[in-house]
C-alpha cells in the first residue's frame, strides 16, 4: 500500500437513484454487454463470416438456379427462391442472439461476475432489458446488413427486382424472431443454473423457431407474402408476453440462491397435494410450511369456499372464455356469408322424427371415422374430458391459446348453424332451445370452466404469483385446474351427457313435431 | 449510531432456512466481524443487507433506508466485496471501473479520477493496460475491493475477503483493508478466517447455522467463553506445599512441584499477593504470565468443537 491519502468525494456528490426505469443504467449495461460481445471473438468471425460471405453465397446459389430455370421455362420458380435468401441470411446470423443470450445471466453466474452486477443499483427491469437489447443488437445488425448486402447483389445482378414491401416484410420478420428467440433465451439464462442447462434448453426455442421459418419458406414459395404480416403480428404478441413474463420471473434471488437443477418429484407431488387440500388464499403459506401446517380437506369447503373464491381470482381467464363462446358464436355466424349451406343440406322445416330416432340408434353418419363420438354417455362424457384435458395440456406450451380454439371451434360451428337457418329463414332459436340448450346448459358451463382454468394455466408462466418460482406457480395452477376439474367440470360433463344421450332428443322431436 | 441494523433477519430458501432471527448493528467507523463456518447464512445476511435479496422475515436498514422498500437506495450506499471477484477478464481496470462508476450514477468525470486514485492507492496503476482476466488473484481481488470503493459507500460489505488467496495476496488485501479501517470506514467483514478477524474487527458476531451464537468485544468474548484470565507462575526452584501456600489468595487451576496456575478476575491485586506470598515462602519467580486465550479456543468451544 502506498502512503497516498484517498481523497473521495461525499456521497452527497453521487447522482441520487432514481425511481423507475433507470435508462442510463441500461445503456451503460448494454454498452458493455455489446463490447463484450465484440471482443469474442467466437461470436464475431462467426457473425462476420455468415452476415459477409453467406449472402454472397446465396446470390451465388441463386444465380445458378434461375439459370437452370430458365432452360426449362420456371423462372417463377427462381423468382420464389430468392426471397427465400433474404429469409435465409437474415435468420443466420440472427441465431447467434440466442447464443449471447442464453449465456447472459447464467454465464455470469458461472464466471461469479453476477453478484456484484446485481449489487449495483441496477432494478430487475433494467437488467432484464439491458441484457435482452445487448444479446439481440449485434446480430441484428449482422441480419440487416447480410439481407441488404444479398438485395443489393441480387438488384445489382438483375436476377430480380426486390420488392420494396418484401424487403421491409423480411426485416421487420427477422427482428420480431430475433426478439422472440432472445426473449425466451433471457428468460432460460436466468433461471438456469449453468451454461450447459440454458443450451440443452435452447431446443425449446430453436426448434420451434426452425419449424416457423420452414412455414415461411413455404408461404413464400407459395407466393401469399401477406400472411407473412399475420405471422409477425403474433410473434409480437408473443414477444410482448415474453418480455413480461422475462419481467415478472426475473429473480435475482433464484439465480444466486440456487445451486443446482434437479428435479425433485417428491417435494413437487407433496406441494401439488398440498395445494389441491388447501382453501386458495393458503397457498403462499402452503408452499413455506410443511404438511402439518396444511388446512384439511373438506369437500363441503370446496362447494362453499374454494371454488367461488377460485373463480373470483381467475375472474379474467373466465372473461375470456366467455368472450371466446361469444366471439365463436359470431364468427360462426358471419361465415355464412362466404359459404352458406344448400337448403336441403339442414332443413329442420322437414324434420322426421323416425329417422332422427333412427340415426340416434344406429350412430350419427361418419362418427366412427370423425372425432366425434358415438350417441353413448359414456362416450360423450370421455370425447368431452380428452377434449378439455388435451386443451389444458396444450395450453402450457402455448400460453392458453390451444385451450380458447378448442372452445372457439365448436361455438362457430353453433354458430354457422344457427347462422345458415337464420339465413334460409328458418328458427334458429327453435334449434338452439332444441339441439343446444338442453345438455348445453351443463356442458358449456363445464367447457368455459375448464377453459378459463387452462387460460390460466398457460398464463402463470407469464405471470406466476408473488414469491413463487415457476415451477411451484405451475403446481399451484394445474393444482386449481385439477381441483375445478374434478368437483365442478366432471360431475357437470357427466350430468351434460346423460340429458344429451336422454333429454335433448326428447325434445328436438317434442319441439319439431 | 448504527450504520447498519438488521433486525429479526430470517431468510428461507424453500424448506431451508438459511438465515434465522439475526439482529444486530453496525456503528458508524466501526469494523464487525461476521465468524463462522462455511454455510453459517454470513454470505446469506450479507446479500440481505446489500439489498441483493430479499428477508423472508424481519427488516434491516443500511444508514436508516430499509432494504425491502428502497432496495435501490441501499446499494448505492453499500459497496459489497464478493467471495470471488468475478472480473470482467476481457476489460481493462478503468473501463472495468468506468462501467462500474456509471452503474452507480457518477459522472465520467468522477469515474476516471476515482479509479485512477484507488488505482494507485492500491497499487494497481501499474497494470492499468492489462486486461483483467491476466491478474493474478491478489490484484484481482484488490480490484474487486476498489470496485466496493470507487462510489464511496458510506458501509462496505467484506465477504470472504481473502477466502481464495494465496498467503501474500491474503496478506495484501489484509493490509487493504486494515488502512480503510484506519481511514474510519464502516466495515462489515464475513470471514472463517479467526486471524483476520482477530486482526481487524473492532466486535466480533460468531454465527453457526444462521444463528448468532455469541457476540462482543474479543476480550468480551474470550470472558464470557473461557472465563477469567489464566495465569502461570514458574519458579526457579521446586517449593513444597505450593497449593496450599496460595489457597488462600487464588484457587488454583493446576500445579506441578516449581510451577502453578491460578484463574483471576482481578489480576492487578491477586498477582502482587501471590509474589509476595512466594518471595516470602522462599520461591524465586522466573515468570508470571497470563495464560493466551486464542479466539480459536472461542470458536471452538462455541461451535461445540471441545468441550
Amino acid at each position: 500500500m502506498s502512503e497516498r491519502t484517498l481523497e473521495l468525494p461525499a456521497l452527497t456528490d453521487v447522482t441520487p437513484v432514481q425511481p423507475g426505469i433507470n435508462w442510463n443504467i441500461l445503456w451503460t449495461l448494454v454498452r458493455r454487454e455489446v463490447r463484450d460481445s465484440l471482443r469474442d471473438w467466437r461470436i464475431v468471425i462467426p457473425i462476420g463470416l455468415l452476415t459477409l460471405l453467406f449472402p454472397l453465397v446465396m446470390n451465388v446459389m441463386a444465380d445458378v438456379v434461375f439459370d437452370f430455370l430458365e432452360r426449362y421455362d420456371a423462372t417463377i420458380i427462381g423468382e420464389r427462391f430468392i426471397p427465400f435468401g433474404l429469409l435465409a441470411v437474415g435468420f443466420f446470423p440472427m441465431s447467434f442472439s440466442l447464443v449471447i443470450a442464453l449465456e447472459s445471466f447464467v454465464g455470469e453466474r458461472e464466471r461469479n461476475s453476477l453478484e456484484a452486477l446485481l449489487a449495483t443499483p441496477a432494478g430487475d427491469v433494467e437488467l432484464y432489458l439491458g441484457k435482452l437489447l445487448a444479446s439481440l443488437l449485434l446480430p441484428l445488425v449482422a441480419s440487416y446488413v447480410g439481407i441488404a448486402i444479398y438485395g443489393i447483389s441480387v438488384v445489382w445482378g438483375r436476377l430480380w427486382n426486390l420488392p420494396a414491401t418484401l424487403f421491409l416484410q423480411i426485416l421487420a420478420l427477422t427482428t420480431v424472431e430475433g426478439l422472440v428467440m432472445v426473449t425466451a433465451a433471457v428468460i432460460v439464462s436466468s433461471h438456469t443454473t449453468s451454461v450447459r442447462a440454458a443450451n440443452l434448453l435452447a431446443s425449446f426455442i430453436i426448434v420451434p423457431m426452425a419449424f416457423l421459418v420452414q412455414i415461411e419458406s413455404l408461404i413464400i414459395f407459395w407466393g401469399r407474402e401477406e400472411a407473412l404480416w399475420w405471422i409477425m403480428a403474433g410473434l409480437l404478441v408473443l414477444d410482448v408476453a415474453l418480455v413480461r413474463a422475462g419481467i415478472r420471473t426475473f429473480n435475482r434471488e433464484a439465480i444466486l440462491a440456487r445451486e443446482i437443477d434437479f428435479l425433485n418429484i417428491e417435494r413437487a407431488v407433496r406441494l401439488f397435494w398440498y395445494f389441491l387440500k388447501a382453501p386458495p388464499e393458503a397457498a403462499p403459506r402452503v408452499r413455506q410450511q410443511s404438511g402439518e401446517a396444511v388446512p384439511r380437506f373438506q369437500l363441503a369447503r370446496v362447494y362453499r369456499h374454494d371454488v367461488p373464491r377460485l373463480l373470483a381470482a381467475n375472474r379474467w381467464g373466465v372473461a375470456t372464455a366467455c368472450v371466446t363462446t361469444a366471439m365463436g358464436f359470431l364468427l360462426g355466424w358471419g361465415l355464412i356469408r362466404w359459404w352458406n349451406l344448400p337448403i336441403d343440406f339442414f332443413n329442420l322445416n322437414t324434420f322426421d322424427a323416425r329417422a332422427f330416432r333412427a340415426t340416434l340408434m344406429q350412430g350419427i353418419p361418419g362418427s366412427a371415422t370423425t372425432l366425434l363420438p358415438p350417441f353413448a354417455i359414456g362416450a360423450i362424457f370421455v370425447h368431452n374430458l380428452r377434449v378439455l384435458v388435451g386443451g389444458a395440456f396444450l395450453s402450457l406450451f402455448s400460453f392458453g391459446v390451444v385451450a380458447l380454439l378448442l372452445l372457439l371451434a365448436p361455438m362457430t360451428i353453433v354458430g354457422f348453424l344457427a347462422g345458415a337457418l337464420a339465413a334460409q329463414g328458418q328458427n334458429w332459436l327453435q334449434f338452439l332451445a332444441a339441439f343446444i340448450l338442453p345438455h348445453g346448459s351443463l356442458e358449456i358451463p363445464a367447457v368455459l370452466l375448464s377453459t378459463a382454468f387452462a387460460v390460466r394455466l398457460g398464463a402463470i408462466m407469464l405471470a406466476p404469483p408473488q414469491d413463487f418460482s415457476a415451477g411451484e406457480a405451475l403446481l399451484l395452477a394445474t393444482a386449481d385446474y385439477v381441483k375445478v376439474l374434478l368437483f365442478v367440470v366432471i360431475p357437470l360433463l357427466l350430468i351434460a351427457a346423460l340429458v344429451e344421450v336422454y333429454v335433448t332428443p326428447l325434445v328436438v322431436v317434442w319441439l319439431y313435431t | 449510531m448504527a450504520v447498519v441494523e438488521a433486525v429479526g433477519l430470517t431468510k428461507r430458501f424453500g424448506t431451508i432456512t438459511a438465515v434465522e432471527n439475526v439482529s444486530f448493528h453496525v456503528r458508524e467507523g466501526e469494523v464487525l466481524a461476521l465468524l463462522g463456518p462455511n454455510g453459517a447464512g454470513k454470505t446469506t445476511t450479507v446479500r440481505c443487507l446489500a439489498a441483493i435479496l430479499r428477508p423472508t422475515s424481519g427488516y434491516a436498514l443500511v444508514a436508516g433506508h430499509d432494504t425491502r422498500t428502497a432496495p435501490r437506495r441501499v446499494r448505492h450506499l453499500v459497496g459489497l466485496l464478493t467471495e470471488f471477484p468475478g472480473l470482467y477478464g476481457r476489460m481493462k481496470p478503468l473501463e472495468y471501473l468506468d462501467f462500474f462508476g456509471a452503474m452507480q450514477g457518477l459522472d465520467a468525470h468522477t469515474r476516471r479520477a476515482r479509479a485512477e486514485t484507488l488505482l494507485k492507492q492500491f497499487n494497481l496503476w501499474h497494470a492499468r493496460r492489462q486486461r483483467l482476466g491476466q491478474f493474478s488473484k491478489g490484484m484481482r481481488q484488490k480490484m474487486a475491493l476498489v470496485r466496493a470503493l470507487l462510489h464511496a459507500p458510506k458501509v462496505l460489505f467484506l465477504d470472504e475477503p481473502t477466502a481464495a488467496l494465496d498467503p501474500e495476496g491474503a496478506y495484501q488485501v489484509r493490509q487493504a483493508i486494515a488502512d480503510l479501517r484506519r481511514r474510519g470506514h464502516t466495515i462489515l467483514l464475513c470471514t472463517h478466517n479467526l486471524v483476520e478477524a482477530e486482526t481487524l474487527a473492532d466486535r466480533l458476531l460468531i454465527i453457526h447455522r444462521g444463528r448468532i451464537l455469541a457476540r462482543g468485544t474479543i476480550e468480551e468474548l474470550k470472558a464470557h467463553v473461557l472465563g477469567d484470565p489464566v495465569f502461570r507462575v514458574q519458579l526457579a526452584q521446586p517449593l513444597e506445599g505450593l497449593p496450599d501456600l496460595l489457597g488462600d489468595v487464588v484457587s488454583p487451576l493446576e500445579w506441578g512441584p516449581d510451577w502453578i496456575s491460578y484463574r483471576t478476575r482481578t489480576p492487578t491485586q491477586t498477582n502482587p499477593a501471590v509474589i509476595s506470598r512466594l518471595q516470602a515462602a522462599g520461591g524465586h519467580i522466573v515468570t508470571l504470565v497470563e495464560e493466551p486465550r486464542r479466539l480459536e479456543d472461542v470458536y471452538l468451544r462455541l461451535m461445540g468443537a471441545v468441550p
